[in-house]
């Protein structure tokens, strides 16, 4: 039964940058989920702690890219006593080869949780194929 | 140039500076209960009291239980996936399954003052200490 499966904790991975970024702040990689149904892909992705007003989420020339920020001033006047993961940023960039629907992605967030759906172009959608 | 202490980024580099000097410090005595298992708690201390906060994305609420007793905080829930059958997976990285973690804070704390939020996938537990453990001012005749 997978469902009760103990969990484990999955150290927060930083984001490995091609060039050093101006600032010294750290971005982390949000664990993500893609599944691919025949009408749509959906990139389920875990981005605790940011609102819907700090997300974006672009596509251009197949790279979807998201960005999620996370509002830290609720830790002012907080001193940590006993830590074991770091809190940043989210940030993350995928290769869409598919055919997509542009106009139709939709994009969900709730708990923590941001899903996207991205719909197929009907021409790449599966045909089935007669066989006379 | 120099940044200024309030630039938004700076301020963050500085948190998670602070976080990482912290990283599994012995505040919480090595108790083998509040170590090595989900979900990563990080406490802090705000004024006389604490707030412990976990990230929990995408967790069943309903099903997410908390208790408290002396100085004993015990967090239990489960993480399931909702996604439709029949459908081929790419890439499968997030973790789905139960939790039941317990912790002792070193502390007094007073346990029905305990207040629980969750907003963003984030759990925020506010934890008072108890009255009697709070430092008192002692005066000078």
């Amino acid at each position: 039964m997978p469902s009760k499966q103990e969990l484990h904790v999955q150290e927060k991975q930083e984001v490995a940058e091609g060039q050093e970024t101006t600032v010294p702040a750290r971005y982390y990689v949000p664990q993500t989920d893609i599944f691919e149904a025949e009408d749509a892909l959906t990139v389920v992705m875990e981005v605790p702690g940011v609102t819907k007003d700090t997300m974006t989420v672009d596509l251009e020339n197949d790279q979807l890219r998201i960005e999620g920020r996370i509002d830290f001033s609720s830790y002012e006047g907080m001193e940590p006593v006993y830590t074991e993961y770091n809190v940043g940023h989210y940030q993350r960039t995928f290769s869409i080869s598919n055919k997509i629907d542009r106009d139709k992605i939709s994009a969900d967030l709730a708990d923590g949780v941001l899903t996207l759906v991205l719909p197929k172009a009907e021409e790449m959608k599966p045909h089935k194929i007669k066989v006379n | 140039m120099l940044i200024p202490r309030t630039h938004p980024f700076q301020a963050l580099f500085d948190l998670q500076r602070s976080l990482d000097s912290r990283r599994s410090s012995d505040w919480l005595q090595g108790s083998t209960a509040a170590r090595g298992s989900f979900p990563p708690i990080n406490i802090f201390q705000r004024g006389d009291d604490y707030v412990a906060i976990v990230e929990l994305p995408g967790v069943d609420k309903s099903g997410l239980d908390i208790q408290a007793k002396g100085n004993y905080i015990r967090l239990s829930g489960e993480i399931a996936p909702n996604y439709p059958e029949n459908v081929s997976a790419h890439r499968r990285e997030r973790v789905f399954g139960s939790f039941d973690r317990t912790i002792s804070v070193p502390v007094q704390i007073d346990p029905d003052g305990i207040k629980a939020e969750y907003r963003d996938g984030v759990l925020a537990l506010f934890i008072p200490r108890a009255e009697e453990d709070k430092p008192r001012k002692v005066q000078l005749n």
